[in-house]
């Protein structure tokens, strides 16, 4: 037996990052306040074995250290940038995407951009419309960029080494809510390749593809169908970009009927590219039509009962399999 | 330096009639009149340090050594360019050279090169990054944005400001207050010097002085270089918002006759090695063009073989 230990997620990231930087020297992790370990202490403690050095807090210049960590890459380093909010991205964007996504095919392949953007979105936490935001999806949109949501830590510690060494900008979009979740894991999990999703649970009667925190709210709407003696599939495709369809599309040819959560905004959100996808190489696997879960198209609101109808969860998830089941709701 | 400025001159003449003939494609845009700021500054490199140029990027990219004929062939997006046709005039790189590149969003390559700075002192190698731009840059944020962690983290980047008095077509008077983009970084304590630019001897000692102190660990410094920009923001521009240099003004101001009549009047160089400089130059564009006229488009399938960097 391999040993086993509690941890979280937000512990996960700091000693997966540890290893890294272990490991190879040119690992570097930059951004606002991760000296002190950040907001949510993904970083604690790696100030205090490497130092600030190699452990750099910024000013609040989300542009500017994009693209420093940018730089870094060119010049051989591996720069672990952490953006605290993805709700700041924007600020980052332009370096992000004309910067960093582009440089090795505008260089012909002689520049490779070795970076990782950790950040992290999510509503539930009565952060109101700036601190919670899914926005994934605008960065599946540009070429040259790979992203990954782990949805467990066992995840992060599986796909962030990855990341880490893969030639490429890679963005690491975390949700805040999965952070304290506590989780039994092995000390030595194996890494495992960007762009594979996992079936985390078998199931005959219908496929949910959910993302992010949304996979823990999959699990639970499979308990609640089961009951009703419906047998869910819970896939999760844990990169986003490049997207693991396969998989996706061999669960759906068993059982022909597909549900796609994600927490973001459904209109325009990743969920539509995944239904997109699918329906062009599965569609007479198909006996509904697919379903999506998401949040309205509303910014998030900061009341507590209008923030809580706002978020996306197992409710939605059981509504919108039951719907693709052609079953009636029991809960509305 | 006379060779180089010839071989930038000579090169940028050539692309105005290249363009109305569509042998070169894209946005161009062209230096002369600011020759002796690429050359001033880019022949005290060695390759292993590094440029970061922006949109007007030709004469920085020749002068740090960057192959003629390749960078024509880039131009004209053909697959012996250097970066294989796939990125053009605004986004020049040639790695081998340190030339790490050319950008086409003005301010974006100044957080590039203190990053890369960065990665040197990591690394445990520090080496000297120089990062062009013009006084439009400056009113970006990401300008105060890079001064200030550079000036934060003392790393060995050499901003040289070429403040050609226009920011695309507007003067620079109706941007902002500051004369002087020298003045905007007195706070951050980096030296700095405001420098007649169109003067490659100036150039070259400012630049020395710069380029010394950043070897030995003394931190970022700022060159703010007077020019003029001769011809429009991009080839076709109309140019109607400038009012026309006289021409016995741009005999005072160009930085290449200046530099020759100083040349002879010193007894540096001959009238014979001026005129060689010359031709050498305008011999070694024919030659560029016809290397890269040579050179096949990519086929359309290249354009996918570079989204993602290979692992290993």
């Amino acid at each position: 037996m391999r040993p086993v230990s509690e941890t979280t997620y937000a512990k996960t990231i700091a000693t997966t990052l540890a290893r890294a930087m272990r490991e190879d020297d040119r690992v570097f992790v930059l951004g606002e306040d991760v000296a002190l370990g950040g907001p949510y202490l993904t970083t604690k403690g790696l100030a205090e074995e490497f130092g600030t050095a190699r452990v750099i807090n910024t000013p609040i210049s989300e542009a500017a250290i994009c693209g420093v960590a940018i730089g870094a890459a060119q010049s051989g380093a591996r720069p672990v940038l952490e953006i605290m909010y993805i709700d700041f991205i924007g600020l980052a964007l332009d370096q992000l995407v004309n910067g960093a996504a582009k440089a090795h095919f505008m260089s012909g392949g002689q520049l490779s951009v070795p970076m990782v953007l950790r950040t992290q979105g999510g509503a539930g936490y009565r952060g109101a419309a700036q601190h919670s935001q899914s926005l994934e999806s605008w960065l599946t949109h540009i070429p040259g960029l790979k992203v990954i949501m782990p949805s467990s830590a066992r995840d992060v510690a599986a796909l962030l080494p990855s990341a880490i060494s893969d030639p490429n900008p890679v963005v690491v979009v975390e949700n805040k809510a999965l952070y304290f979740r506590r989780e039994q894991l092995p000390d030595d999990v194996p890494v495992e390749p960007i762009g594979l999703a996992t079936v985390v649970r078998p199931g005959r009667d219908l496929t949910i593809v959910a993302l992010s925190r949304m996979v823990q709210e999959a699990l639970t709407a499979a308990d609640r169908l089961a009951a009703q003696g419906i047998e869910a599939e819970v896939i999760d495709p844990r990169t986003l970009v490049p997207l693991d369809l396969p998989t996706i599309a061999a669960s759906v040819a068993r059982t022909s009927r597909l549900v796609v959560a994600h927490e973001a905004v459904c209109h325009g959100g990743f969920g539509a590219e995944i239904a997109a996808e699918l329906q062009q190489v599965a569609f007479y696997d198909l006996d509904a039509p697919v379903f999506r879960v998401g949040a309205p198209f509303t910014p998030v609101p900061l009341s507590p009962p209008l923030e809580d109808a706002y978020l996306p969860g197992a409710d939605e998830i059981v509504a919108a399999a039951l719907a693709v089941l052609e079953r009636p709701s029991l809960i509305s | 330096m006379l060779r180089t400025m010839w071989r930038i001159r000579a090169f940028e003449e050539h692309i105005g009639p290249l363009k109305w003939a569509s042998e070169v494609h894209g946005l161009m845009h062209v230096s002369v009149g600011q020759d002796a700021v690429a050359a001033g500054v880019c022949l005290q490199l060695g390759d292993g340090e590094v440029v970061y140029s922006n949109h007007r990027a030709h004469g920085h990219a020749l002068a740090k050594g960057v192959d003629m004929g390749r960078l024509m062939a880039e131009l004209m997006g053909r697959v012996d360019g250097l970066c294989r046709g796939l990125g053009g005039s605004m986004h020049i790189v040639d790695v081998e050279h340190g030339f790490l590149g050319a950008t086409g969003v003005v301010g974006g390559n100044l957080p590039m090169a203190v990053g890369s700075a960065l990665a040197g002192r990591i690394l445990g190698e520090d080496r000297v990054v120089v990062v062009f731009f013009g006084d439009g840059a400056v009113q970006a944020g990401l300008f105060a944005e890079s001064i200030n962690l550079a000036s934060l983290w003392q790393v060995p980047v050499i901003f040289v400001c070429e403040n050609n008095g226009f920011a695309e077509f507007t003067p620079r008077s109706a941007h902002t207050r500051v004369e002087r983009v020298s003045d905007l970084v007195a706070p951050y304590g980096l030296p700095r010097e405001t420098i007649d630019g169109n003067d490659v001897i100036a150039v070259w000692r400012a630049f020395g002085a710069a380029v010394g102190a950043a070897r030995q660990g003394m931190g970022p410094a700022l060159i703010e270089c007077l020019t003029h920009r001769l011809r429009g923001h991009y080839v076709g521009d109309p140019d109607r918002y400038r009012e026309a240099l006289a021409d016995a003004d741009w005999q005072q101001k160009d930085p290449i006759l200046r530099f020759q009549r100083r040349a002879v009047s010193e007894g540096w160089l001959g009238q014979d090695e001026i005129v060689a400089a010359e031709q050498d130059a305008a011999a070694a564009v024919e030659a560029a063009v016809r290397f890269a006229s040579n050179s096949p488009y990519p086929p359309p399938e290249a354009m996918y073989e570079f989204v993602y960097a290979k692992s290993g």
